[in-house]
């Protein structure tokens, strides 16, 4: 069969990832930290005005959490070290002498390599964090439907996040140094996709345009539908707009990568 | 079957003096140099052959190799290998072929190496049969047994070497392309890796082309030498052909070759 191949390289990269414990609990404790100080900050900013806000506090200190615990899933930062060793050292010669779709198997092991991540990092951060004192905790979404969207669009925007993170990656084919591209387009995507505050929280023209964008079709989307922030026809919007940039997504990069094969130069000797 | 034409291959290399200024100087235009890896090379290998491919560095062995692997496409000139274009019908070709490069690594670091080669096996389609019978014999002949359990960055580089081997194997190549497989190991494990390509060769009709540094390599394996310098093909005989230009050690009679040639 076709895709065992695809399924058996997903298993392997999910098994290394699984290997490495202590990395996942530093991510945990960096998470928790890291989640306390952004819920901190808001709860004082709400208490100075709370109408003054787009997104009521419960909503954000549930997105400030779904954000932790799902951070090595969309966060754009979030590379694969191997793939980007394998363009500038020249290994890519041995990926290119397998009979299989070399952007197929770059996304697979990208994906698994974040899924793997996030299986060992999201359970216990939701756990406790569903646990702590009100205010600060997580809330379950008001209902069935509401959950179902979530995970559909949590699904699309690890999809959509992961062609991302393979542009860089056919990018760096060409520029062999992908630390340029990484400080450049890396910082924009987190903050475009409302990784650094919620979109809701730009001014309303920015707003607009930036949730026209890819990144916006990330993370942004799946956090935002799981308070209820974006439900009804926006929601519908927003999950058409998570179809289509996947699909720009992947056929650019598949495109790109194909033109970057033929004049590739493989490094070293 | 290899059938190589007039391949050409032309690279585009930044070349700038040293220092402050010649830098700044850079930055606003630049100087290419052009460098023929591949210039007008040709040759036929036919099935179940043993070919040597030697030559200084540089002087086109590894641009060769991934031309005839798929991965490079040259500038000019054909090749077809068993009917088929390499670059231009990469994954059924590279189906076909089994390749290593000594230099690098195919297997995955970080996990035993059984695990790798369960992937490759699943990345060629390997039947169950076909590939419990090639890990018997691999790991009988290469001495494997005691090592496929441990990850790769724990083996020692010969012990690596053998894996690496192993696993480019694994599919039943009707080809094996071996790129320097010799590098940096000692004694016991070259003569090892040299007696097993050997038998695959003999027993099996894999056809082998092998680069290499090392005349001994050549001497063990290959029936048909070809000698490659700055990109054009300058000899394609036998080991004796070489042998007959001096009366020293291969060595000495090889770099005399290289001088005389120019390369």
């Amino acid at each position: 069969m076709k895709l065992k191949k695809y399924i058996s390289f997903f298993r392997l990269r999910c098994v290394t990832g699984l290997q490495y414990r202590a990395a996942a609990l530093a991510g945990i404790s960096t998470q928790f930290a890291w989640g306390f100080l952004i819920i901190f900050a808001y709860h004082a900013f709400y208490r100075s005005d709370p109408t003054a806000f787009p997104m009521t506090l419960q909503a954000t200190v549930n997105y400030t959490w779904i954000q932790q615990a799902f951070l090595a899933m969309f966060a754009s930062w979030v590379l694969d070290g191997d793939i980007l060793e394998e363009i500038t050292s020249g290994s890519i010669s041995y990926s290119l002498c397998r009979p299989v779709d070399l952007y197929a198997m770059w996304y697979t092991k990208s994906l698994s390599g974040r899924i793997s991540k996030v299986a060992l990092r999201a359970v216990p951060i939701l756990v406790v964090a569903a646990l702590l004192p009100a205010g600060y905790n997580l809330t379950a979404p008001t209902d069935l439907p509401t959950f179902f969207l979530f995970l559909l669009t949590m699904v699309l925007g690890a999809l959509n996040s992961t062609a991302f993170t393979l542009l860089i990656y056919v990018l760096t084919m060409y520029t062999l140094s992908s630390t340029g591209l990484r400080s450049l387009l890396l910082t924009l995507a987190d903050f475009l996709c409302g990784g650094v505050v919620p979109l809701p929280f730009f001014p309303p023209a920015l707003r607009r345009i930036c949730e026209l964008t890819p990144f916006a079709a990330t993370s942004n989307v799946p956090y935002r539908v799981y308070s209820g922030d974006i439900a009804g026809t926006n929601a519908a919007f927003a999950v058409g707009l998570q179809i289509f940039w996947l699909l720009v997504l992947v056929l650019g990069g598949h495109t790109l990568m194909k033109n970057a094969l033929k004049r590739v130069v493989i490094q070293g000797g | 079957m290899i059938q190589a034409e007039h391949l050409q291959k032309t690279f585009r290399v930044r070349k700038r003096n040293a220092g402050f200024k010649n830098a700044a100087k850079a930055f606003f235009s630049r100087e290419y140099e052009e460098i023929h890896a591949l210039n007008d090379v040709s040759f036929r290998i036919e099935d179940g052959e043993a070919v040597g491919y030697i030559g200084p560095n540089g002087a086109g062995k590894s641009s060769t190799i991934k031309i005839l692997s798929g991965i490079l496409t040259p500038d000019s000139g054909t090749c077809v290998i068993d009917g088929r274009v390499p670059w231009k019908d990469r994954r059924a070709h590279v189906s076909q072929i089994g390749v290593v490069f000594g230099q690098r690594s195919q297997l995955w670091w970080d996990v035993p190496v059984i695990d790798s080669f369960e992937l490759i096996r699943d990345i060629y389609a390997v039947t169950e049969d076909v590939y419990k019978r090639n890990l018997r014999d691999l790991t009988d002949l290469l001495n494997l047994s005691e090592i496929l359990k441990t990850p790769a960055r724990s083996l020692s580089l010969g012990q690596r070497m053998r894996c690496e081997i192993a696993a480019s194997l694994l599919h039943d190549p009707r080809i094996l392309f071996l790129d320097e497989p010799t590098i940096g190991l000692d004694a016991v494990s070259k003569i090892a890796v040299r007696e097993f390509v050997l038998d695959m060769n003999k027993r099996r009709g894999t056809t082998v082309i092998l680069t290499t540094h090392d005349m001994q390599d050549v001497e063990a394996l290959a029936q048909r030498v070809l000698l490659i310098g700055k990109g054009r093909i300058l000899l394609d005989g036998t080991l004796d052909d070489i042998r007959r230009g001096g009366s020293g050690q291969i060595d000495e009679t090889l770099a005399a070759l290289y001088k005389q040639f120019d390369i």
